[in-house]
Order: C-alpha cells, then sequence, then structure tokens
C-alpha cells in the first residue's frame, strides 16, 4: 500500500517537473505519431566492407519500451547511431515521428534531433565544463533562456541525486556519476525517444536497477525507450520486449510471459532516493 | 579566461588561448611598425616633394672672351636655355631675370653699378612648374648641361630630388613589408585556428547530436577566436604605439627644419587602428569557415 502511494508520488513529482509544465518545446501531440521509429528494408555498410545490415524491418510503437540485444560487433552502436541520426542508411528507409529522414534535408535534422535523448556507451559529455552546464546543454541549444535553466536543471540533478557534484567537472566524477550526467542530459528535455547505449555498463547491479526504473518512469509519461545492452540479468528481471540483432537482421521478441514481471522491487522513491547519496560504490 | 565577456558556452582550453593573442600581438606590433614607417616616409616626401615643385633657377655662367664677344654668346646661349625649358610640359613657365635687376640684386655684395658694369654677369632663369606634373631633375640638369654650355640648375633641389627618390624606395619597401606581415598573420591565424579546433571535435560532435544549428555551433567558437585575436591585436597595438610616438618624438628634435617631422595624419591612425580588426576578423572567419567544414562532413 505504502508502496503504491510512494509510487504515484514520485510519477506526480516527475509529471509536474518533466511533463506537466513542458516547458522546454511546444507540446505535440503524441497521438499523431503513433509510430515513433520504422525502419523498413534498411542496409548499412561502411566504405566497401560487407553489409552490417541486410533488409532490417522493424517498428517501435510511440510509447514502447524495448532492449537492444546481441551479440558485441553484432551491431547494436551502429542500430543506434541510425536511430539518433548519425549517420544514413546506405539504403532502405527511416522514418522517425512519421518522418521520412533518411531523405530529409540536413537543416531540418537539429530539430529532429531534439526530440531525441541520447544516452552515449561513453557517456561524451563535455570535460570543461561542469556537471550543471553539461546537462544544461540540450536547452542551451534549443535557446532556452538562462532563468528556466537555472531553475529546472538543478532539480533534475538533485532527483538524480548530483546535488552535490551540480558544480564539479566530469573528469573528477566516478564512472557511475557521470553516467547519471549523462542520463541527466539526455532527459532533461523529456525526449520522445530515449536511446540508450549500455547505460547500465558502469554501475553495479543495484544501481542499474535504479537507473531503470527511472527510464521506465519516462516511459511511463509516454517517452518511447530502446535501451542496448547485454546485462542478461537486466533482461531477466525486467520483461521487456527485445529487438534482437544476429547476423546483420532483427528480431523482434515479445516479452516472455513467464515468470510474470515482477514488481518493483523496493518504491522507486527510495530508488531513486538512493541513487542520491553520493560516493555510493557504484563507481 | 574570467576578462573575455560571457559566451553563450564556454569553450574548452586548447592551448590556442595563449598562443593565438600572443602570435597576433607580435605579427600587429610588426605591422603597425611598419606601417607607421610607410606612412611617415609618404609625409616626408610629400613635404620634400613640395620644395622640389613649385620654382628653380637656372644659372648660365658668362662665356669666355671679349666682353660684346661674351655678351652676345651668354645671350645665345639664354635663348637656347628659354626655348628649351620652355618646350618642357612640366615648365610653367620660364622667364630670364634681366639684367639691370641682376646688377641690383648684386649691389649690396659688390658695391656701385658702375663698378660692376663690366663684369661678366652670370644670367638667371627663374623657372615656375606645373603642379601637376612630375619632373625629373637629374635628367633635365643633364639635357640641359648638353645642349647649353655653362647652364646648370640649382643643386640643392637636384639633390633633393634624389633623396625623394630613395625615400620613396624605401616607403614602397615598408609597404612590402606591411603586405608580407599581414599574409604572415593571416596564415599563421589559419593554421593555429585549425590545429586549436582538432581539440574540439568531440565538443562540436556532442553538440551536433544534441540538435544545435550549424551556425550555433560556429558561433561559439568564432566568438572565442575574434576576442581572442582582437586581445592580442589590441596588445600589439598598444606596445607599438610608444615606438611610434618615440620615433615622431626624435624626429621633430631635430633641428633646421632639414627632416620635416615625423607625423600621422588622422586617416593614418585609423588605418593603424584597423590592423587588430582585420587580425580578429581573420580568426574569427577560420574558425568558422573549418567548424562548419567539420560540420558538413557530418550527417
Amino acid at each position: 500500500m505504502g508502496q503504491n502511494r510512494d509510487h504515484r508520488s514520485v510519477r506526480a513529482r516527475f509529471w509536474d517537473r518533466w511533463g506537466g509544465q513542458i516547458i522546454f518545446r511546444k507540446q505535440r501531440d503524441r497521438r499523431d505519431d503513433a509510430v515513433a521509429a520504422r525502419f523498413d528494408a534498411v542496409g548499412l555498410r561502411y566504405g566497401t566492407g560487407p553489409e552490417i545490415f541486410t533488409d532490417i524491418h522493424f517498428e517501435l510503437a510511440a510509447g514502447s519500451f524495448h532492449f537492444l540485444t546481441g551479440a558485441s560487433g553484432a551491431g547494436k552502436s551502429s542500430l543506434l547511431s541510425l536511430l539518433y541520426l548519425a549517420q544514413r542508411p546506405t539504403r532502405g528507409s527511416i522514418t522517425l515521428f512519421g518522418k521520412e529522414v533518411t531523405t530529409i534535408h540536413r537543416r531540418q535534422l537539429p530539430a529532429m534531433r531534439r526530440r531525441i535523448g541520447v544516452v552515449f556507451q561513453d557517456f561524451r559529455l563535455l570535460d570543461h565544463l561542469s556537471t550543471l552546464d553539461n546537462v544544461a546543454l540540450p536547452l542551451r541549444v534549443a535557446g532556452v533562456t538562462e532563468e528556466e535553466i537555472r531553475r529546472h536543471v538543478p532539480e533534475l540533478l538533485s532527483w538524480v541525486g548530483l546535488k552535490e557534484q551540480m558544480l564539479a567537472k566530469p573528469p573528477t566524477l566516478s564512472g557511475g556519476q557521470k553516467q547519471r550526467v549523462a542520463i541527466a542530459r539526455a532527459v532533461i528535455s523529456r525526449p520522445d525517444l530515449l536511446l540508450a547505449d549500455e547505460p547500465t555498463g558502469n554501475v553495479d547491479d543495484r544501481i542499474a536497477t535504479r537507473l531503470l526504473h527511472l527510464f521506465i518512469e519516462l516511459n511511463k509519461l509516454g517517452t518511447t525507450i530502446l535501451i542496448a545492452t547485454h546485462s542478461e540479468s537486466l533482461i531477466q528481471r525486467f520483461r521487456m520486449p527485445r529487438l534482437h540483432l544476429e547476423d546483420g537482421n532483427i528480431q523482434v521478441l515479445d516479452a516472455p510471459r513467464t515468470p510474470a514481471r515482477p514488481p518493483l522491487p523496493g518504491s522507486a522513491l527510495n530508488a531513486l532516493g538512493a541513487l542520491g547519496n553520493p560516493g555510493e560504490g557504484d563507481g | 579566461m574570467s576578462w573575455l565577456p560571457h559566451v553563450d558556452l564556454p569553450v574548452a582550453e586548447d592551448g590556442n588561448g595563449r598562443f593565438l593573442p600572443m602570435m597576433i600581438g607580435i605579427m600587429v606590433f610588426l605591422a603597425t611598425l611598419a606601417m607607421a614607417g610607410a606612412l611617415a616616409v609618404e609625409n616626408v616626401v610629400d613635404s620634400w616633394n613640395r620644395d622640389v615643385t613649385g620654382t628653380l633657377t637656372i644659372q648660365i655662367m658668362p662665356a669666355e672672351g671679349t666682353p660684346e664677344e661674351s655678351e652676345r654668346v651668354t645671350s645665345a646661349r639664354l635663348e637656347q636655355a628659354l626655348g628649351l625649358l620652355r618646350a618642357e610640359s612640366s615648365v610653367a613657365d620660364a622667364q630670364a631675370i634681366p639684367v639691370p635687376r641682376l646688377r641690383a640684386l648684386m649691389e649690396p655684395w659688390l658695391g656701385s653699378a658702375e663698378l660692376v658694369a663690366d663684369l661678366p654677369m652670370p644670367r638667371l632663369i627663374d623657372v615656375t612648374l606645373r603642379e601637376d606634373k612630375p619632373i625629373d631633375l637629374g635628367d633635365l640638369a643633364k639635357r640641359l648641361a648638353d645642349a647649353v654650355p655653362g647652364a646648370t640648375l640649382d643643386d640643392h633641389r637636384l639633390w633633393l630630388s634624389k633623396l625623394v627618390g630613395l625615400a620613396e624606395g624605401l616607403g614602397t619597401l615598408a609597404r612590402v613589408v606591411v603586405l608580407l606581415v599581414t599574409l604572415a598573420t593571416a596564415v599563421a591565424v589559419v593554421q593555429a585556428t585549425r590545429s586549436g579546433l582538432a581539440t574540439h571535435r568531440p565538443a562540436i560532435e556532442v553538440l551536433h547530436l544534441i540538435g544545435a544549428q550549424d551556425d550555433y555551433i560556429a558561433r561559439q567558437f568564432a566568438t572565442r577566436a575574434m576576442l581572442l585575436g582582437l586581445a592580442g591585436g589590441l596588445l600589439g597595438l598598444l606596445l607599438a604605439l610608444p615606438a611610434i610616438l618615440l620615433v615622431g618624438w626624435l624626429s621633430s628634435d631635430i633641428e633646421g627644419g632639414f627632416v620635416p617631422k615625423v607625423t600621422l595624419t588622422l586617416a593614418h591612425w585609423m588605418l593603424l587602428l584597423c590592423l587588430p580588426l582585420a587580425a580578429s576578423a581573420v580568426a574569427m572567419i577560420t574558425t568558422r569557415v573549418t567548424v562548419l567544414r567539420t560540420l558538413a562532413r557530418m550527417l
């Protein structure tokens, strides 16, 4: 009972801060884009090498949550980079939020990218900027006022437990802390699509579980989520549908029905609260 | 870099923070000195030219022989010289000074007119030159001497005209130095900016991927390059100013008015002030172009 109340209050808080106000951009009618991303006969090769993908078809429904699995080198990062518009496929068509992006003009890409949050495998934080400035980056780039930034970034930072590290620079942070900065930067503008490349690679299981709950909360607010991971334990614990890459092809695997998806271990609020303890053994 | 105005996005230190202003500072210092030199020489040449132009005097020595014969030959030579001078395009007017007036001029030195009446007198021609035509006095003197025996051209002016030639040569040289230094600055700024930007590639990539417009990204880096260039340029100018003023002060101290004062006009000062602006503009434009090119290679 208490668990449920706590759980709701986290969602309410999150919605208040990041959903209800939608301060960072005009609210879009998500209902219009029933499909967040669609791949049609997508092929990708680098130079004259062999094709990494051959005829990939799949669809991410808006508001869905998928894991992206596959052996190392199967092309998980390449697939994500196609989604966050770092490169174009060699052939085929990719549709994001109802727009064909393979033929779209370069000038229209920044607006698309702002609807996508990315947690890079190597974080890609800017070392000379403070945690605060790193997380504020997507907002600054989108022209959000400093006043709004000062109001909202510290809130999110304390929410992910980095209040004390607000002015610290990335080189002084632990691996787990950097990861949380990277995640905060990816979610600060409340993206329509969140892509994460091994977002739990640098933290222990306990922290990984809690980060996953953060993504789940975001997903409940309507964000489509795709997480590349090779962590069997995550896949086992969070029974989500999977995109599985193998031999240049992709397979959509439904969420396993048994055992049933377990309830959130502990309350989400506690989970996120625990993230706030600095110096926790997550390095 | 707290002395820089706030940029939307702080740019990481890349070594250019110190290197670029220092290099531009030195270049601007050298260019400023060379340009000040060129401009000052130009001023000197102008004032000397004013002395050379205007009027000059031709002297015709009396010919040998009896007074009558001498008088006849000298008069013939006078007419010949007048003819030659009047045919010159740069000569507005040439008038022989009448003998009575010559004697009157001599009187204070030679005493009463009767005494010197029989002395052979050199004859003088007063030449008015046209302002708008250049004149090669050396050439004129030579042709005059060849055509008319005993004719000489005032040699002070001749010597001055040679000096003007030298000074003009120096002026041209200084201008070439200014041009080369400016060119070297531009090339060095372009190279330094490019190598500095390699450091920023990861930052440029991240900004690109989180949805920054190309123009926004380029602006962050270009603004910083412009400020660094401006700071260095102003520093160089600041160092060059005392040097210019010192030279000006030293030249004004020379007596006799032989060396005209080395002064720069307002227009010249404005030109000097443009150097730091030009240097920072080169830094800014290079940065912008380089960043935009880097971005154009990304999707």
